[in-house]
């Protein structure tokens, strides 16, 4: 019996209510104290196709997807063809009985299916509270929750709160008692599978609710709580749900946000609202940044703050929309002719989105530049129960940097105010465009001191130029190094940046688990970063795996170009979906000598370096079968830890 | 932001720059920023209290000679620039001055937008109908057959209208100048900047040096006003469509339409009361306890 440990694949064609479904079931284990992990996996359609949620429930808080499946609710038959083979030995499938399932494939694997009727009986009690047969049949979702209830044991009754408060106003209509008619119906009918079935949602006695957010919301959260007051968005998958999220907090917070026309206009309109002083932002992905970074190089010339977010999916041009990747990195951080300061955060986690993204705000006024923000479409969409006090959103310190008050625009003599005068650091005193006394102009020409054009005088360039550019020297002694994460001194050091960051823990975890030391450095603040305190950090790691989402190992470029330092190996890929952390785990454990001889390091277990998906594709296929049975051992392990 | 009243009368030396101006000799844009400051002044417009934003050209080098706030960006990308501003602190005054190249070549998808939009500011188009800054090319608004370095057999497009488009697409002030009439084209930037809403002037403009056609001798028979027409109501749309085609022997100028439509920034909620710069950046924590409560 395995408790409050568990993964539940939702899966159907879109339109067909899984993400509402899951959604909901994922709110009643949230109300009940327990933690979710959970992301939608879907086609770029709107109906049709096959889409699922997955949803990893935990005792304790859960931050990424795990790659076996204990539960599949099948609404297609692809639902049960799909994820057969991520079922783990007792685990089961409950689906309509007009599903087909081959009985051998089930038992040979040890796999259980929980037939319903669930279709006719939704019929059957919608045509009795008079629901025509499309909406009636919509009632599987609610059928199928309290199937789900009943064989993990979870209580009735918080699948009853989330289904009344779905129905809000229209609670106690007859749709909605036809809806409960449903789930009590199906609860009472699965009671008879409970006991084949070991994994169990029990809420603890000192549950505490929490908030479910996604990576995407817990962006604009950062900015909210940063006192950004208008973002300028083009929709652009998977970055439009950040400008979504404002514009349905807009009233609560008084915010101005627009869809613009092109995604030039999104972000002109950002640096026109941020030159008078509003903390403003935009959002995108690759191909809408594309068409921004003419305006993010006069951004840099013209010393204006403001934050573009750039939700990551595979490309290079259209590519595949609702997936993810890791493949924007280096275009991010050269971005641009000629060179500025430009800040590269890349946020790993849900309260990761919201405190860097906070941050962000922060270091674009205090360095008066512009600030990228790397997110991806797993992180994007994947939500987690997030502790209220994960998120401080009050307690977050606005800094302005070196803006003057209106008491120091009081006191200026008119015409002396130098807009870009030149400082040690770097920084200008900023003064908001209206006040008589610091009247000024910006330009994306080189310009003097007091802003004016200058596009002759060498000497004015050099003294301009070395004064933008001595910001990246001030914003080092600011910017944090990667994170450590696991022992020290470990045999294997696993580098990652953003959103792979929980993936790569949980391999760590897995890793040492298994009895192999085994630890982590994790990049989130990527650029500027101090060259020399980098070098020491990464001096520290014996054998550097290099895991990345990308074909060229981006990052790992990046830091052998600061420090020198290349990594020993690379575990690439590029197929649009998550690492997960038994994944990474795995590959480690079939590609690098886990056990060397002592006094030497880590190595390469096969000859050719394996650095290209397809090379990965073809060792993942090798080990699939052996490689299961490790992971769950170790998972195994780390639960009698527990 | 409260601007103060002013107590003494503006002059139009108020907004003299302290540059020296790179414009070639003759230029029409020496007329343009001095009608340009004539208007400031009749309006009483304080140089704190307007907001210049220009692209990359000619003309777009306007706010660099002026004392007024301003923004030179990027060609093509003056107007979403003026409009972020201006959604920003909706009591400044936005100018947008920008040559033909850039509000209607590189420019164009921002300006038919601008155009629906209404948002509260004046764009003020010179109008040379060639690139002069890169040395003579064809521009939208030349006429068809324009011989160029790009265009060496003659210029294949017809001309782009810019009135026409201002007006099928929603602007609601239009108007068109000369710059060989300085007092014409201030008092019709006076009207623009005073109008609330969307309001574009198309400033015929002279080049010396690339621009042998269309020159202040070519236009000035062909010009009249219509504000001296007391029988043409530019409230008529069908009135001032048939006018915005007019071109060739009788070339109107003067304000040709005008319509009132709610702007941009008097729709948006959060706008309501304070310019969005000046509002508390913080919330109380039972904004945050509310938002809470809906996430969980």
């Amino acid at each position: 019996m395995v408790t409050n440990n568990m993964t539940i694949k939702i899966g159907g064609e879109a339109g067909q209510g899984m993400d509402t479904s899951g959604a909901g079931f994922a709110r009643a284990l949230v109300r009940a104290g327990l933690h979710i992990f959970a992301n939608s996996d879907f086609m770029s359609r709107i109906r049709g196709g096959y889409n699922f949620y997955q949803l990893r429930v935990g005792a304790k808080p859960v931050y990424a997807p795990d790659d076996q499946t204990h539960l599949v609710l099948a609404f297609s038959q692809d639902a049960i063809d799909l994820h057969l083979d991520e079922l783990v030995p007792g685990g089961a499938i409950i689906h309509d009985t007009n599903l087909q399932v081959d009985a051998n494939a089930l038992a040979q694997r040890h796999i259980q299916s929980f037939a319903f009727p669930f279709e006719a009986k939704a019929l059957e009690i919608g045509r009795a509270a008079g629901m025509d047969p499309k909406h009636a049949k919509q009632m599987l979702n609610t059928a199928q929750l309290g199937a789900t209830a009943a064989i993990t044991g979870f209580p009735f009754e918080r699948i009853a709160d989330v289904i009344n408060q779905n129905f809000g106003k229209k609670k106690g209509s007859a749709v909605a008692e036809a809806n409960l008619a449903v789930a009590r119906w199906a609860f009472d009918e699965a009671q008879k599978y409970a006991s084949q079935f070991d994994w169990k949602l029990i809420p603890p006695a000192d549950g505490v609710n929490r908030m479910i957010l996604n990576g995407n919301q817990a962006i604009g959260l950062g900015a909210i709580a940063a006192g950004c007051k208008f973002i300028s968005a083009y929709p652009m998958t998977p970055g439009t749900t950040v400008i979504e999220f404002m514009t349905a907090q807009a009233k609560r917070f008084n915010l101005v946000t627009k869809q613009t026309e092109d995604e030039l206009a999104a972000i002109l309109f950002a640096i026109g609202a941020g030159q008078i002083g509003v903390r403003a932002m935009t959002a995108t992905s690759g191909g809408g940044f594309a068409l921004m970074v003419e305006a993010l190089g006069m951004a840099g010339m013209t010393e204006t703050p403001v934050v573009i977010v750039d939700s990551q999916r595979p490309g290079p041009s259209t590519g595949m929309p609702t997936r993810t990747g890791q493949g924007d990195l280096l275009f991010l951080l050269h971005a641009s002719q000629d060179e500025f300061p430009r800040v590269v955060l890349a946020p790993g986690g849900v309260e990761s989105c919201y405190a860097d993204t906070a941050r962000a705000f922060n270091l674009a006024e205090k360095y008066q530049c512009p600030v990228l923000v790397l997110t991806e479409g797993y992180q994007a969409f994947a939500v987690r129960s997030v502790g209220v006090e994960e998120m401080p959103f009050e307690q977050f310190e606005i800094d302005r940097g070196k803006m003057l008050t209106e008491a120091e625009l009081d006191a200026l003599q008119p015409g002396t105010y130098k807009r870009y005068a030149l400082s040690a650091d770097g920084v200008s005193p900023r003064a908001l465009p209206g006040h008589p006394n610091a009247v000024y102009t910006s330009t994306s020409d080189e310009h003097t001191e007091s802003g004016r054009m200058e596009d002759e005088d060498p000497a004015n360039r050099v003294a301009q130029h070395a004064k933008r550019m001595q910001k990246i020297e001030t914003l080092k002694t600011e910017m944090r190094m990667p994170e450590w994460y696991g022992p020290q001194n470990a045999a294997i050091t696993l580098m990652g940046w953003g959103a792979t960051r929980y993936a790569i823990r949980e391999a760590v975890d897995l890793l040492n688990a298994q009895g192999v030391r085994a630890n982590a450095l994790h990049f989130i603040d990527i650029y500027p970063l101090d060259e020399n305190r980098l070098a020491q950090e990464l001096a520290k790691a014996k054998w550097l795996v290099d895991i990345e989402g990308n074909y060229t190992a981006q990052l790992a470029q990046v830091i052998r170009v600061y420090t020198g330092r290349a990594p020993d190996q690379k575990f690439l890929k590029y197929d649009g979906r998550p690492f997960t952390g038994a994944e990474i785990a795995r590959w480690i454990a079939a590609n690098v000598n886990t056990k060397p001889a002592k006094g030497k390091s880590a190595k390469v277990t096969k000859s050719a370096k394996v650095t290209k998906g397809a090379k990965v594709k073809l060792v993942k296929v090798k080990l699939a079968k052996g490689v299961k049975v490790k992971a769950a051992k170790a998972t195994k392990v780390a639960k009698a830890k527990n | 932001m409260t601007l103060p009243i002013p107590e003494f009368k503006f002059t139009p030396k108020l907004y003299d720059g302290e540059r020296q101006v790179t414009w070639c000799p003759g230029c029409g844009d020496y007329g343009i920023i001095a009608a340009v400051k004539q208007a400031l002044a009749q309006l009483q417009i304080p140089p704190h209290a307007a907001f210049f934003v220009s692209g990359i050209g000619c003309g777009s080098k306007l706010p660099d000679y002026l004392k007024a706030n301003g923004y030179l960006g990027l060609h093509g990308r003056s107007l979403p620039i003026a409009q972020g501003v201006k959604l920003a602190s909706h009591n400044l005054k936005v100018i947008a001055t920008v040559g033909d190249g850039d509000a209607y070549g590189i420019g164009a998808g921002h300006f038919i937008h601008a155009l629906r939009r209404n948002s509260d500011f004046t764009m003020i188009v010179e109008d040379n109908k060639v690139y002069a800054l890169t040395k003579g090319q064809y521009s939208p608004t030349s006429t068809r057959g324009w011989v160029s370095s790009t265009t060496p057999d003659g210029a294949i497009e017809i001309e782009f209208n810019p009135v026409v488009m201002a007006i099928a697409g929603g602007a609601t002030f239009v108007a068109r100048t000369f710059s060989g009439d300085p007092k014409h084209m201030a008092a019709t930037f006076a009207k623009a900047i005073a109008h609330k809403g969307f309001a574009l002037v198309d400033v015929l403009q002279a080049c010396v040096i690339y621009n042998h056609v269309n020159t202040v001798e070519w236009y000035r028979p062909r010009v009249y006003k219509l504000d001296d027409d007391a029988n043409y109501n530019p409230r008529d749309y069908t009135a001032a469509m048939q006018k915005a085609h007019e071109w060739g022997d009788h070339i109107p100028l003067g304000v040709l339409y005008v319509d009132e439509r709610p702007t941009y920034e008097e729709q948006v909620k959060s706008l309501a009361t304070t310019p969005l710069v000046k509002q508390a950046l913080t919330y109380r924590k039972e904004t945050w306890d509310e938002f809470r409560a809906a996430f969980m």
